[in-house]
This record gives C-alpha cells, sequence and structure tokens, in this order.
C-alpha cells in the first residue's frame, strides 16, 4: 500500500455480462436484454437501460417496462470465457495485461505510451485494435490508479498525471462500490452520515477513518484520495508453459507413447508447478509425419496431476490410433504438443491430509477411505472410456425440473462440473412409478375405439373415444386392456406451431392375441394442427 | 429363545454323522454353512448389497463380485439391482442403453450421481466395457448387445468381470450367465377406464443359473409397489399360490 499508484490505462466493455450472455445466445445487439441473479436484474444493455431496467430491479417490472426484453441467466464461467479474446487483442498491442474481472482490463501505461507516442495515440490505437479483433465495444480510460482510472473509462476521459484527486473529489460516494468490492454497508454509512461525494470523505484525515471505518474504511479513503490499494497483479501470457516434444522416430505404438506419455507429463507437470499452477484445462495436440493436425481439449473437474497428464495423454495415443478406418491418422506423430488451456493456483491441489472423509466425531471413517478410492478408480475408468470416444461419450444425468420423463433429465458429460439437482414439485408432474424405459425415437401409435375409428384428443383434451385396439409403429394391432388418462401437458402455450396442445395417456396392452396384461406405454398425444396431423407417439415403457 | 435351540439341536445318535457325510460330498453345503459364508460375503464386500426385497431372488443373497447376471424382460429389475449398491457408495455405468429412464431409475433408489451412462458406444462396445469393468463396481450392457458380440468376446468380458471383481449385468439373454433373472408381468393396477394411474405391478422373478444358483426359483414382487419402489408381494395378493412359493424358495 505504499508508493505513488502506477499510471495505468484501463479499457472497459460496458455491460460486459450482458454481451457475453447476448453472444452466446445469438441474440442480436439491439435487443433490450439483462442478465439476472435470483429474479434482480445485475446488468442490462443500453437498448435496457434506455426503455427504464434499472440494475437490482425485480424482473417482473423489468419486464413490465420493457416488455421484448431478452432475460438471461448469469454465468461468471461464460463472461470470463467470451473475454479471452478481448485480453489477447490488447495483449497484442501491449504487455502485462491484467484482467481486473470479465469485461475489465488494465494495463500499465507508461512502457506502451512511450513506444506508440503518446497516451492518446495509444488509446486510438486500442479503441481501433480491439473491436476490430474482439468484436466488442469499449471504453477506455488513463489515470493513476486502477480506481481512478476505471472509473476515467466509465467515462472516456484521461486524467493528467497527479490530477487523480481532483478528478475523484466530485464523483458520488457511490462509486465506491464497484463490482466485487462489496462496499455496499460502508457507502451507505457514509452517505448517511452526510458524506456524498469523494472528495468529502477524503477530506477526513486518515487517522479518524481508521479508527472509526476499520481497515475497509481504510482502504475506501485511500481510494477516494487517488492512492493505489494494491499494485496491480500482471497477468503474464502463458506460452512458455506449454510443452512441445518432437520425435525421431514417428510414434504410432500405444505402448511407446504411454512410455513418452509418463515422462512429459511429469515435465509438464513441474513446469506448471514451479509457476504455481495446476492445469484444469489440457489441450493435446499433434502432428503427425504426414502433416495431419489432431487436437483435442480435456477438461478436468479437478486440478490434473502428473499420472492424470500422463493417463490423458496416453488415453488420447490409444484414441487416435486406434480409431477406426478412415478417422485414423495415415501415419505415427511426429510432434507432440501439451498446452495448459487453463490454469488454476496450485495451491488449489493440495488434497486433505485425512481425506478419507471423517466420522461425525472427528475419527477415520474406513468405509468413507474406500469410497473416495472406488470413486478415484471409476473416474479413471469413464475418463479412459471418454478416451476411445470423446469427451461426450460418457455422460452423468442430472434431475432437473420438467414434466415428461425426458425433460427431466439432463446430460453432463463426465468430468464437468455437475449442477445441484433441482428436486422440487413441479406443477403437471406424473406421478411416481416413471417409465424405465424413455425413448428418444417418437413411436408412432395408431390408436382406435370399438368401431374402429382413430382415438384422437378433442379441444377439450378428452378422448374421442374409448381406446380398445393400439398397433405399434404399424404392428400387429393388440388390445388395449386399460388406459388411463388423458393429462394435458401445459407447456409452450405461448408458442403454439407445434401441432399442440399435447396430453399424456397410460395404456395397458395385452399380448398379441391374448387378453393377458404384456406392456404398459405412456403415450403422449398431439390434437395437430393444418401442418401436424394428430398423432399419438410411444414416450415411454413401464417395463 | 430356549424352544428354538431344542428345534435346532441335531438328535443325538443318527443325526451329526448323516449331515457330516452330505456335506463332505464336494458340492453340497449345509444350510447353515451357506447362510455364514453369505453373511461373511457381505461384510467383507465379496457381495454387493440389493434391496432387501430382491434378496430372496438371488443365490448369496446379492451380487457376487465377479459374477455375471443376465437380467430379461425388465428394465425396472434391472434398476432395482443397482439401486442398493450406488446408494452405499459404488459406481455403476451402463452402456448402450440410450433409452435408460433415468427419473425411474431415480424413483427405484438409485444414485444417479454414482451412474455413469455411455449411451452410444458404437463399434468400440467391447473395448469400453473392457475399461469400464477394470474400474466401475457394476457394469450394465444394454439388451440384445450379448447377442451382438458374439460368445467369444461375451466369454471374454465374463472372464475380465470375474478376474476384476466387477459385476456385470447384461440386459437380454447372456452366454454362460451365472445367474438369470427373467422377469414376467402379471397384472398392472392402478387404472381405469382412464381414471387413476399406473400404480403397481405384480411380477414373478423367475431365477435361474449354474453352480450356487442352479435350482430355480421363483420370487414374487411389486416391481414398483404403491410405494413406488420394490416391495414384497402381500400375502393375500399372492392367495391360493401362496403355499407352493413358499416351499419353492425354501
Amino acid at each position: 500500500m505504499t508508493g505513488p499508484p502506477v499510471r495505468l490505462l484501463v479499457l472497459w466493455c460496458p455491460d460486459w455480462p450482458v454481451v457475453a450472455a447476448a453472444a452466446a445466445a445469438g441474440i442480436a445487439p439491439h435487443v433490450p436484454a439483462a442478465v439476472f441473479s435470483t429474479n434482480r436484474v445485475v446488468a442490462r444493455s443500453a437498448v435496457a437501460r434506455r426503455s427504464g431496467v434499472r440494475r437490482d430491479m425485480r424482473r417482473r417490472e423489468a419486464q413490465s417496462r420493457c416488455p421484448e426484453l431478452a432475460v438471461l441467466g448469469v454465468d461468471p464461467d461464460r463472461d470470463a470465457r467470451l473475454f479471452e479474446p478481448v485480453a489477447a487483442a490488447v495483449e497484442e498491442l501491449i504487455v502485462g495485461v491484467e484482467v481486473v474481472r470479465p469485461g475489465v482490463v488494465a494495463v500499465p501505461v507508461s512502457g506502451a505510451s512511450g513506444y506508440f507516442g503518446g497516451e492518446d495515440r495509444l488509446a486510438e490505437l486500442l479503441l481501433d485494435h480491439v473491436p476490430a479483433k474482439a468484436g466488442v465495444e469499449c471504453q477506455i480510460g488513463v489515470a493513476d490508479g486502477l480506481f481512478a482510472a476505471l472509473l476515467a473509462a466509465h467515462r472516456s476521459v484521461r486524467v493528467d498525471a497527479g490530477a487523480g484527486a481532483e478528478f475523484l473529489a466530485p464523483l458520488g460516494i457511490g462509486e465506491l462500490n464497484q463490482p466485487g468490492s462489496d462496499r455496499t454497508d460502508l457507502v451507505d454509512l457514509l452517505r448517511r452520515l452526510g458524506l456524498r461525494t469523494l472528495g468529502a470523505f477524503a477530506a477526513l484525515s486518515e487517522r479518524d477513518v481508521t479508527t472509526r471505518f476499520g481497515v475497509v474504511g481504510l482502504v475506501a479513503h485511500r481510494l477516494a484520495r487517488g492512492l493505489s490499494d494494491r499494485p496491480p497483479n500482471r497477468r503474464r501470457p502463458p506460452p512458455e508453459l506449454s510443452l512441445v516434444e518432437r520425435f525421431d522416430d514417428p510414434l504410432d505404438r500405444i505402448d511407446a507413447a504411454a512410455f513418452v506419455a509418463r515422462s512429459l507429463a511429469e515435465r509438464f507437470h513441474a513446469v506448471l508447478a514451479g509457476s504455481g499452477l495446476a492445469c484444469t484445462r489440457l489441450g493435446i495436440e499433434a502432428t503427425t509425419a504426414n502433416g495431419e493436425e489432431l487436437a483435442r481439449v480435456w477438461r478436468c473437474a479437478e486440478p490434473l496431476t502428473a499420472p492424470g497428464i500422463a493417463d490423458r495423454v496416453r488415453w488420447q495415443f490409444d484414441g487416435w490410433l486406434r480409431a477406426a478406418d478412415g478417422i485414423r491418422p495415415t501415419a505415427g506423430v511426429v510432434e507432440l504438443r501439451l498446452v495448459p488451456e487453463e490454469t488454476v493456483a496450485g495451491r488449489s491441489l493440495q488434497l486433505g491430509l485425512w481425506r478419507g472423509g471423517t466420522g461425525v466425531d472427528g475419527s477415520l471413517d474406513p468405509a468413507g477411505e474406500e469410497q473416495v478410492l472406488a470413486a478415484e478408480r471409476a473416474g479413471r475408468a469413464l475418463v479412459r472410456v471418454q478416451g476411445l470416444l470423446g469427451p461426450d461419450g460418457v455422460v452423468t444425468a442430472v434431475l432437473a425440473g420438467g414434466r415428461g420423463p425426458a425433460e427431466r433429465v439432463r446430460l453432463i458429460p463426465w468430468g464437468d462440473v455437475r449442477p445441484d439437482a433441482d428436486e422440487q414439485p413441479w406443477p403437471g408432474r406424473l406421478p411416481a412409478p416413471s417409465p424405465a424405459t424413455v425413448y428418444q425415437r417418437r413411436i408412432p401409435v395408431d390408436v382406435r375405439d370399438v368401431s374402429g375409428l382413430a382415438v384422437r384428443l378433442d379441444e377439450r383434451n378428452l378422448l374421442t373415444g374409448a381406446p380398445h385396439l393400439a398397433s405399434v409403429d404399424g404392428s400387429h394391432p393388440r388390445r388395449v386392456l386399460d388406459w388411463a388418462g388423458p393429462w394435458q401437458v401445459v407447456r409452450r402455450w405461448w408458442a403454439r406451431d407445434d401441432g399442440g396442445p399435447f396430453a399424456h395417456m397410460q395404456v395397458l396392452l395385452a399380448a398379441v392375441d391374448e387378453q393377458r396384461v404384456d406392456m404398459a406405454f405412456l403415450l403422449l398425444g398431439r390434437l395437430g394442427d393444418e401442418h401436424n396431423p394428430p398423432q399419438w407417439t410411444i414416450e415411454g415403457k413401464y417395463d | 429363545m430356549t424352544g428354538n435351540v431344542v428345534v435346532d439341536a441335531p438328535p443325538v445318535g443318527a443325526g451329526p454323522p448323516a449331515v457330516a457325510r452330505l456335506a463332505s460330498l464336494p458340492g453340497v453345503g449345509t444350510a447353515s454353512g451357506v447362510a455364514e459364508r453369505a453373511q461373511q460375503a457381505r461384510t467383507t464386500g465379496e457381495v454387493l448389497p440389493v434391496l432387501a426385497e430382491l434378496e430372496d431372488a438371488l443365490p448369496w443373497s446379492g451380487l457376487r463380485r465377479g459374477s455375471t447376471v443376465s437380467v430379461r424382460g425388465s428394465t425396472s429389475l434391472l434398476l432395482a439391482l443397482l439401486a442398493e449398491a450406488t446408494a452405499r457408495g459404488a459406481w455403476a455405468a451402463v452402456v448402450g442403453v440410450p433409452d435408460l429412464g433415468v427419473v425411474a431409475a431415480s424413483e427405484l433408489g438409485v444414485e444417479v450421481a454414482r451412474l455413469a451412462l455411455v449411451p452410444h458406444p458404437g463399434a468400440e462396445l467391447a473395448a469400453v466395457t473392457a475399461a469400464l469393468l477394470d474400474g466401475v463396481d457394476l457394469v450394465v450392457l444394454g439388451g440384445g448387445l450379448g447377442r451382438g458380440l458374439g460368445g467369444g468376446t461375451a466369454g471374454r468380458l465374463s472372464r475380465r468381470a470375474r478376474h476384476r471383481g466387477t459385476v456385470l449385468l447384461a440386459a437380454g439373454s447372456w452366454p454362460g450367465a451365472d445367474v438369470e433373472l427373467r422377469c414376467e408381468t402379471s397384472d398392472w393396477r392402478g387404472v381405469e377406464s382412464g381414471y387413476g394411474f399406473l400404480r403397481e405391478r405384480a411380477t414373478v422373478v423367475h431365477t435361474t443359473g449354474r453352480g450356487a444358483a442352479a435350482r430355480p426359483v421363483r420370487t414374487r414382487l411389486l416391481l414398483p409397489g404403491p410405494s413406488g419402489r420394490v416391495e414384497r408381494t402381500p400375502e393375500e395378493h399372492v392367495g391360493v399360490h401362496a403355499a407352493w412359493t413358499a416351499e419353492e424358495v425354501g
């Protein structure tokens, strides 16, 4: 907390969460959009702002002010991922880029402004370069210290060196409460004390502030006076961390690859650990003797250890070299690159000393230890299968909200973070039991009543007749022994272009030419419109 | 309690030598010996636990590690077999069943967080299954895959399961399965001409197999019962067949 603040240039992308979310969802910039967290607006686009959508507004109120508002979910991972190209574009011109948070980049300005011929010229260059490269709008501010530079960027101004305090003085005290700083209470308190500008707060003596508001107040006070709270940590570009290995003899055997993988993994891991990092996304890239480029990125929920890296390299080779004809590379691998696509601070690799899990009384639980081992063993086997089939080949299911048995299941590739299961009651859900087989393919069923007429849904979601015979996918008709329903499926009634409404019905079918109960099906019926004929399909089988 | 002791004690004289003579034959064990071994196997983790209702249908009262079990006629039964083991920390993988009803699995008691799905193994079926047998406690192979593999590969996978102590569960028939379960639906209850909803299903599970499971067993189960999980068929539902079923089960 000492020394004069570094002169910084801040490049700020306004409303970044909305920009990123809209880009990910494919929403055009002119459509008003807002990002919501727990039903409150956390960020909104310029168009939405003009319609009167404010931060911290309830969703219902925001939608009432702006009915066409696109509602987007908050996702810090997405924001960070999409911000990477912006940071990279800045990095092309200036070294030592620090990503303050997704949407904000800070760079020390002294060296670069000398090189490019002045701060204004540098800002101009960046304003040309970044939107052209990354396709996002941005604003730039230059000032002493991160806090002042950030506020300067919000206003697109350049503050002269040493004039930070004068720049800050007339600004409202609410500016102290930047995202991620959690100074809501302090700002609230200062405002009630009558300190409405940063200048008024800065005029207090540091001693008085510290005795009354503690460390939080001290940091805020330093910021208000235009001093730095901490020196910026430079984000270093990581190319030197990726490992390239060339082989004189092309690698075309798995045992040879396994041997190489082990030593490579040790070195790669050592380099990362030397930088205090561990890898959570590992890029494995290879070039074959015939010039083919192979690449796959492995994402892992846990930071990778050296054996973990070795396993993945070996399995990836296994997958490449054992692929079917036509997909398999035509020659051996002559160059292999291991790229840390995503890293985390290395301390997250530390495992607990007794990681087997302890009982309620703190004693060691051997069963817990065994379960951890079983989970590790299973995890290795599943990752091995991912090497054969690709990351999406192995999935786990998470139960989520929904009505039909298929809607309630979300499949997550193995290794990705599992969201919490959502076991809330859901209106219109069928009671247990659920069908043990849920067909991916919609199998058509022809349902007839006693007089041989097709059984349909009518406008009131009732059956036009009692089901008597049913023929599955054009097969021999079977007797319908009993049925239940129909229950209306209330979904997407506002976008009625799929021939709905729909309804579920349970039927018990007899064996062919017999009166014995053979099968129970869950059918989904469609009322039909001019484009979609009325139809019954099998959704699931109770087998 | 003393009454029990008197009943269990063998008659002095002819009893013990006769039992001993029989027990000395290879492949013949006393009932108490079998029960003891089953109990020991369960506590040492040699047998993966199943729901209490399913214990009667399986030799060893559970899924013995290294065995191959074929389940025909019911996906629910297959899922119910996974329930207790996954709930107690074992891992299961299902290969080649893209149409698996995960909600039903969860309702039957399967811990879906420890259930990995490989819906489309494609041409790599044998390699995928072999890899899973190395690390997962229970591996389920989808219906019809046993036939598609050919006897040689199927046998190899069974041997790998035995070697690694994994339970291989095959939907449909499997050449050389240690235990074969066949599920027959006898009745569904709960629906009535448009009213109600499917609530419980009465089934009969036929168990056949080799070795210790050679004696055929029939078990009557509600799959699912009114609670949504596996239940034993209440006596009044069994009706006239109760006597001989009980006799056959032993």
